[in-house]
């Protein structure tokens, strides 16, 4: 049984203007001590689908459906007060901006003392010391004394270590990580990505990563889901997806993807924006903005189908399998080259 | 300085004011002379100045209390006037205060908690009311109705918490019993205001990351409003706190008026009327002095709530 198993999960938002369909009909699965990545842009669905899990979405105007089966548990359906133990307990989640995600009025040290007081039934002297043990294996250095500062006397990158101490200071099963790179500089990126997969091991925790930088989930993750405009257009192990990569959305990722091995005059980039989740266009939801779109793409969704001999590697494209293989090959060599 | 100004540009004489109708020109001139006010402005100014600094030089270099100087009207001190009236209207700005936050805390937070339910248009209109209302007006509805109609509390007075005057009223009890009025009336302005921001606050708050992170360790709701939304949301309330009663111990004049309790604002009136400067400036100067130590007061207050400006 997988450690989490996410089923056509749909996440609707009323708005004034209409139902915002941010989540609509998607589904993965993750092992115990895995890494998924969900990569996408901006207002994709990565995080929201990551919130519904957690049940962190304002309750009112939001309507969830679907299965989040957590160790069988389906959590769409759980009560607000089971969900409360395993939130910070069971799986704990990392944010995107350190500046802001730690209350600027508690002391470092306080806040991951409460962590462990809301699930564990010991001493406060006794979280403390565990409080003080996950800052020293984050890498803060003087641990001792820092405790007692204020995340205003911590620097980006260390308050983002705070925040991984924070989430795994009752070892979680799962560890949601949104975005935990975006506000840092790159050096610090590498280290917290790095800090991340040590404790992962050390923890034998399964990481849901998400993120629009495919370099980071090349880095770290086991297996990719891709998403578009609320919906998964494209889910493979990882080592398939930069070989193979089978939808034109991920081609445009990869395209986007700055190389230091390769000579390139510029980033190619997907033109366009992504569709309004309030009207999305009819048929692939990528079409308006795809260089191979076909009559089909216009009126009909493509359904997230495996690649010929590859029951692991799903897509939702129209084209066919051997364009897609040409394509993909002639594609990667080029951001590889630098040939245009 | 400006106080002084204004009385000195006043087109009437407090000498001829204060030595009664029947005074002829010697004997007026005889009592601004007294008074002092046939100086020049300047040095009027100067030994006003001189009794407020709390070193003397007359005699040898000595210190000695603040003197406002004598009240034209009655020659009392004006210390001992301020000294009289202050406590009144210390009274009833702090008792006032408690009891406004005790109305705007719990409407603020849980009209913020329903925003556009039914509890928050309904406080929300309240609170309209409440900004609209006339505190003179209201004193006298609310002593009509509950101190005359009903008889429940005392229409008008002051009962001291010590040393009850002879034959008077006196004692926590009685004091507090005199005071529920005024506080009331003094309490609904206010209220109305302090519903509103702290209301906005703890709306502005409940988005904030670090209320989420706090959802995401597993707190319930209960503690993630108390030691997270609301120590962040009620910082500028109690910058605005220290503010407002800072002004409102300067004298409370309309509810002071209409409950004839012999406040700094009800003194300041009758002073007003009788061109007695040095009473007035002897309040203004109060007044200044409690908005700028309680100001001090939020201030150091502050660095100890908020951390973030806590010097390291």
């Amino acid at each position: 049984m997988p450690l989490l198993e996410v089923k056509d999960l749909k996440t609707y938002f009323a708005t004034g203007d209409g139902v915002v369909k941010a989540v609509d009909g998607v589904s993965f699965s993750i092992e115990k001590g895995q890494t998924l990545g969900i990569v996408g842009e901006s207002g994709s669905g990565k995080s929201v689908t990551c919130l519904t899990i957690m049940g962190l979405n304002p309750k009112r105007r939001t309507t969830s459906t679907g299965e989040a089966l957590f160790n069988g548990e389906d959590l769409l359906k759980a009560s607000p007060s089971r969900l409360r133990e395993i939130r910070g307990n069971d799986i704990a989640m990392i944010f995107q901006d350190p500046m802001t995600s730690l209350n600027p009025v508690h002391t470092v040290g306080t806040q991951l003392v409460e962590a462990v007081l809301l699930h564990r039934d010991i001493s406060r002297g006794k979280a403390k010391a565990r409080a003080l043990e996950l800052l020293k294996q984050v890498g803060i250095p003087r641990a001792e004394r820092r405790i007692d500062d204020y995340p205003h006397q911590f620097s980006g990158g260390m308050r983002q270590r705070v925040m991984i101490a924070m989430a795994l200071i009752n070892d979680p099963d799962l560890l949601i990580a949104d975005e935990p790179t975006t506000a840092l500089d790159v050096t610090t990126q590498a280290q917290i990505l790095a800090l991340i997969e040590k404790l992962q091991s050390d923890y034998d925790s399964a990481v849901i990563m998400i993120t629009h930088d495919l370099g980071v989930i090349a880095e770290i993750a086991d297996d990719v889901v891709v998403m578009y405009a609320a919906e998964v257009v494209e889910k493979s192990p990882v080592d398939r997806i930069f070989k193979n990569p089978h939808h034109p959305y991920t081609w445009g990722l990869m395209g986007s993807l700055p190389r230091l091995d390769a000579d390139l005059e510029r980033l190619t980039q997907i033109p366009g924006q992504p569709p309004s989740l309030l009207r999305p266009p009819p048929g692939c939801r990528f079409h308006p903005r795809c260089a191979y779109v076909m009559d089909v793409c216009r009126t009909k969704a493509p359904r997230l189908e495996p690649v010929r001999n590859e029951p692991n590697h799903l897509q939702a494209c129209h084209l066919d399998e051997e364009t897609k293989d040409r394509e993909a090959a002639r594609l990667l060599h080029m951001f590889a080259t630098g040939a245009a | 300085m400006i106080g002084f100004v204004l009385f000195y540009l006043i087109p009437a004489d407090p000498a001829k004011f204060a030595c009664g109708r029947a005074c002829t020109e010697v004997q007026v001139q005889k009592v601004a002379h007294y008074l002092g006010t046939d100086r020049p402005l300047y040095v009027q100014y100067g030994r006003f100045l001189g009794r407020l600094f709390p070193i003397g030089f007359s005699g040898g270099f000595h210190f000695k209390a603040p003197d406002l100087g004598h009240s034209f009207v009655n020659r009392q001190p004006v210390t001992s006037i301020v000294g009289a009236a202050a406590p009144v209207t210390a009274s009833l700005v702090f008792g006032g205060m408690i009891l406004w936050m005790m109305i705007a805390l719990p409407i603020g937070i849980l009209s913020a908690l329903r925003p556009r339910s039914l509890l928050d248009r309904f406080s929300m209109t309240g609170v309209l009311i409440g900004i609209s209302a006339h505190p003179v007006w209201l004193g006298l509805i609310a002593s009509y109705l509950i101190g005359y109609r009903l008889g429940w509390t005392p229409i008008a007075g002051y009962a001291n918490f010590f040393h009850p005057l002879y034959a008077q009223p006196g004692g926590p009890v009685q004091w507090a019993y005199h005071l529920i009025l005024p506080w009331i009336t003094f309490a609904i302005l206010f209220a109305a205001v302090y519903v509103r921001m702290i209301r906005a606050n703890v709306l502005e708050t409940m988005n904030e990351d670090y209320v989420r992170t706090a959802r995401a360790k597993g707190a319930p709701e209960a503690r993630v409003m108390r030691a997270h939304i609301l120590r962040n949301a009620l910082l500028p309330v109690v910058t605005m706190l220290g503010m407002d009663v800072g002004l409102a111990l300067g004298g409370a004049v309309f509810t002071e008026t209409v409950y004839s309790l012999n406040g700094l604002g009800y003194q300041t009136i009758q002073s007003l009327n009788n061109y007695d400067s040095p009473t007035v400036l002897g309040i203004l100067v109060f007044a200044t002095t409690a908005i700028i130590v309680l100001n001090l007061v939020v201030d150091l207050l502050y660095a100890w709530i908020d951390p973030r400006i806590r010097l390291t």
